[in-house]
């Protein structure tokens, strides 16, 4: 089943074409690189499946339905930059994934609720290594650790796209492997 | 020998340096005040530093003959309720309206004209318009400390909510937020430490407001009282009355400071 799908995709500013004919079919489970100059639209493409921007022709869908026009918890994203929220410690920076979904009007989980919400953020954080440092702000983290620390928020929601923006910047080339296996 | 911009002084010596100043300033005072007092020991203009600390005390501790009130007490409590008041009031609108002008584009473009042209008018110039229409008690006092800083509290606040990263709102968004959210968790904890940080740049303009009226229409309060004893040149009333003005706005600052500091430890280390 194809999950993504790209059918004669267009995008252009005014007279500017910054995509042209892009035809694509992403199925599940499959681990899709961009790979171009700069400048050459893998932003716009990146922003269009966010749902930032519209195909200006064509079609753009996913699971056989128009993707809808602004981001959701069906598309998680690891930007090159600023995905971490800087007021947060590396514990809540994760744990605020499950309470935007599970508390609307105070954004706080409380009690039992809190409880089982913590022990899935530590489990992530455990699974892309960040276990040691549960307490830690951004700020005092490694680049790389940030960007491990943006997976296991974009991991918390279980996303059908996993969206990457140049993740492997500052890398070492152990958290890479864990990454892409 | 290296160059000036390369040579640094000790701690010790910077000290000292930045104390340098005020000793030199105080020293010529006290030689300018010895001179005329020396002329005619009951010249009101130069008060030796001693008739002003006595006067201080005088009105810190003795209790006024026509009133029978602490004045220093009585006039500081007036002054800095006024202050705290108009401050509160502006740092709440600046919260409200700042964030959601900066964060929701219907509101942002349907409030930001406005603001920008509120901004523009001078404070002083509506002050009698708030004493014809609020009278002359404290809610003119108060509403013009509101009008004069809480249109530049909520530009910051709502310059400092559109300086958010995009990826960061975006990121929220696929995590699941919704707008309210996005204010509760993401914007306010990130722009609160930056309110504190725009009042402190206010107060300034909130106590010129603060003792401009006082000054015109009060019957007790800091303003009130030095203007009220300016008709009797007693300066050693108002150079002390200056000075605890300028040591009270020191510890507001200091105050904000610290609640930055104690409350946002992210908040520093992030600039870094």
């Amino acid at each position: 089943m194809a999950t993504v799908t790209l059918k004669n995709v267009w995008k252009t500013y005014g007279r500017d074409i910054v995509l042209e004919r892009v035809n694509l079919h992403v199925k599940s489970g499959e681990f899709i690189t961009i790979v171009g100059a700069s400048g050459c639209g893998k932003t716009t493409f990146l922003r269009m499946l966010l749902g930032e921007e519209t195909p200006s022709r064509g079609e753009l869908l996913m699971d056989g339905a128009p993707m809808p026009g602004e981001p959701g918890p069906d598309r998680g994203v690891v930007f090159q930059k600023y995905s971490v929220f800087p007021h947060l410690n590396a514990l809540n920076n994760v744990l605020v994934a499950e309470e935007f979904g599970r508390a609307p009007l105070t954004g706080h989980l409380f009690g039992a609720a809190r409880r089982a919400a913590r022990a899935k953020a530590v489990e992530m954080l455990e699974a892309v290594g960040l276990g040691h440092a549960l307490k830690k702000y951004p700020h005092e983290l490694s680049g790389g650790m940030q960007q491990r620390l943006a997976i296991a928020q974009a991991l918390m929601k279980d996303p059908r796209i996993l969206l990457l923006d140049e993740p492997f910047g500052g890398w070492i080339r152990g958290s890479a492997r864990i990454c892409t296996r | 020998m290296k160059r000036f911009i390369n040579q640094r002084p000790p701690r010790a010596v910077g000290y000292l340096l930045g104390l340098l100043p005020f000793v030199l300033l105080l020293l010529a005072y006290m030689a300018a005040s010895a001179a005329r007092l020396a002329e005619n020991p009951n010249d009101p203009l130069l008060p030796s530093l001693g008739t002003m600390l006595d006067t201080f005390w005088r009105l810190a501790t003795e209790p006024s003959r026509r009133t029978g009130e602490l004045v220093l007490w009585v006039d500081t409590a007036a002054s800095l309720t006024r202050l705290g008041l108009g401050v509160a009031i502006s740092m709440a609108m600046g919260l409200v309206v700042g964030i959601l002008a900066g964060l929701i584009p219907y509101a942002g473009r349907t409030l930001s004209p406005l603001i920008t042209a509120v901004a523009m008018i001078p404070p002083l110039a509506v002050l009698p318009i708030l004493f014809i229409t609020f009278g002359v008690g404290e809610l003119a006092k108060i509403v013009l400390i509101v009008f004069g800083i809480a249109p530049f509290i909520i530009r910051d606040v709502q310059q400092r909510v559109s300086e958010l990263p995009t990826e960061q709102l975006i990121k929220a968004q696929t995590l699941g937020a919704s707008s309210w959210l996005i204010i509760l968790r993401v914007v306010l904890p990130q722009v609160f430490p930056r309110l504190l940080d725009a009042t402190r740049l206010a107060l300034g303009a909130a106590w010129l407001f603060l003792i401009a009226s006082e000054a015109i229409a009060a019957t007790e309060g800091l303003g009130y009282r030095i203007f009220l004893v300016r008709r009797f040149m007693d300066m050693a009333t108002i150079l002390p009355y200056v000075v605890w003005i300028t040591l009270l706005a020191f510890l507001a600052d200091l105050l904000l400071r610290l609640v930055n500091r104690l409350l946002f430890p992210w908040y520093g280390g992030r600039r870094g």
